[in-house]
């Protein structure tokens, strides 16, 4: 490396992405200095965890597993948390924060997240929808959700599911409204939306599918939701969980190349030299991921990079787990592109589909029931993303 | 017999349990599991399983 030793290897951001490459890091390297820069607490805990803390009796409190001060021992580390990065100049290498001052760096990760997609509502209630994206967000969620008895949520997908079931374990009852025709329809085939719906419907949640709300209004009870077809919902909270888009803006400031992520090549390497991304902002040759385990293959790939042996990232077939008790699924979706048809087979307790394209190849599946113990088996016959 | 907790999803292993579906037989120590073995869950290392009192 050009630059002096005494630089250390910088990772922006604190959450799963962050953590997991400090953590692969310094298993390959326990000199190097290291610093990780947080707009939050930076204790350690796991964002998956947020849509089942409820049912897991979890509180803001003891979903951090770890406090910034055991992270920063652990890891031989400087953990500043709340500091706010103002900008990067990647032809000096340095970091400068909102409080003016500038940290060198040898290398740099970007491990800043995605944050959630708001759909513009009307209404003088619009401004109290909550989103839960991180571990403050929840401790909000949390207070607010005492003494509710009815939440309405904005998304039928992956977290809007996992939270309507978890609202369930509190004797909550969900509305879940999506614009498409069942949920997950993003990941699954219809008859595998469907039979999700009627198992969580049977636990006691709510579907309105085919529409959006449009605006929200203060009411007696908390909001009033109206829909675009004309109907009306009442709820004590609205909980919105449209989707995530990747936090670019600290990587546009500094120019580097950014599509929907930050564009990296397949070494997590963005267009600036010394400059890595990884996680949620990331879009790593094309594919931006926002799940767990293309976290653990990234920050393995780069940890060995960063600590001397330049390392691609492989993509196996990455079945995503949805926490959805009421009705357990796992999914290991089709690439986007790609031709060929599902089958499904259902049985009273246990579904299984399977996407195939024309030559026979298992391009993606879903799992639910009793079919779940299938996963490892399909998973292997499914072919990596990149490999 | 011991647990461990993978420290990202909270997925457990019990030894006494093992895990048939991935062919990790009943009473299987967690010191007789390859290291290469990830978290089904979510991919985390063996490494990264923290044991858990029951």
């Amino acid at each position: 490396m050009a630059e002096p030793a005494a630089s250390p290897v910088v990772i922006i951001g604190s959450g799963l992405a962050g953590y997991t490459a400090a953590r692969e890091f310094r298993k390959l390297d326990k000199q190097t200095p290291l610093v990780i820069v947080s707009r939050d607490h930076a204790g350690f805990y796991s964002k998956p965890m947020l849509t089942n803390a409820i049912a897991g009796r979890k509180t803001a409190v003891t979903l951090v597993m770890k406090s910034a001060m055991k992270m920063a021992e652990e890891l031989r580390a400087a953990v500043l948390a709340r500091t706010e990065v103002r900008q990067v100049d990647t032809a000096a290498q340095t970091v400068q924060f909102a409080s003016r001052e500038s940290l060198a760096y040898r290398d740099l990760v970007l491990a800043l997240g995605a944050d959630p997609i708001r759909l513009p509502l009307e209404g003088d209630g619009a401004a109290d929808v909550l989103s839960v994206n991180d571990l403050d967000d929840y401790a909000r969620f949390a207070e607010r959700l005492e003494g509710v008895s009815q939440v309405a949520i904005l998304g039928g997908g992956l977290i809007g599911c996992e939270f309507a079931n978890d609202l369930l374990a509190r004797g909550i009852t969900p509305t879940v409204i999506d614009p498409a025709a069942g949920p997950l329809s993003r990941l699954l085939p219809p008859a595998a939306g469907e039979w999700l719906r009627q198992r969580l419907e049977a636990a006691g949640a709510r579907f309105c599918f085919g529409v959006t709300a449009t605006r929200i209004d203060l009411s007696a009870r908390g909001y009033a939701l109206g829909l675009v077809d004309g109907g009306r919902l009442e709820a004590g909270l609205v909980l919105s969980a449209i989707g995530l888009r990747p936090r670019t803006g600290i990587a546009r400031e500094a120019g580097l190349a950014v599509h929907r992520g930050i564009v990296t090549d397949r070494r997590l390497a963005t267009s600036a030299a010394h400059v890595y991304a990884l996680g949620d902002c990331a879009e790593v040759e094309g594919h931006t991921l926002p799940y767990v385990m293309p976290i653990m293959q990234q920050a393995r790939a780069l940890a060995a990079t960063l600590a001397g042996t330049p390392t691609a990232v492989n993509y196996p077939a990455m079945p995503v787990v949805v926490k959805t008790p009421a009705c357990p699924t796992v999914v290991c979706p089709p690439p986007l592109d790609a031709a060929g048809a599902w089958s499904v087979q259902a049985f009273d307790d246990a579904l299984e589909a399977r996407f195939h394209a024309a030559d026979g190849v298992l391009l993606g599946f879903a799992l639910m029931g009793g079919a779940t113990t299938q996963r490892q088996a399909l998973a292997a016959q499914v072919p990596g993303l990149l490999v | 017999m011991k647990s461990y907790q993978c420290i990202v999803r909270g997925f457990v292993y019990d030894e006494s349990l093992g895990l048939p579906a991935e062919g990790i037989a009943r009473g299987t120590r967690w010191a007789d599991i390859p290291g290469d073995w990830e978290c089904p869950d979510c991919g985390v290392a063996k490494a990264d399983f923290e044991m858990v009192e029951i």
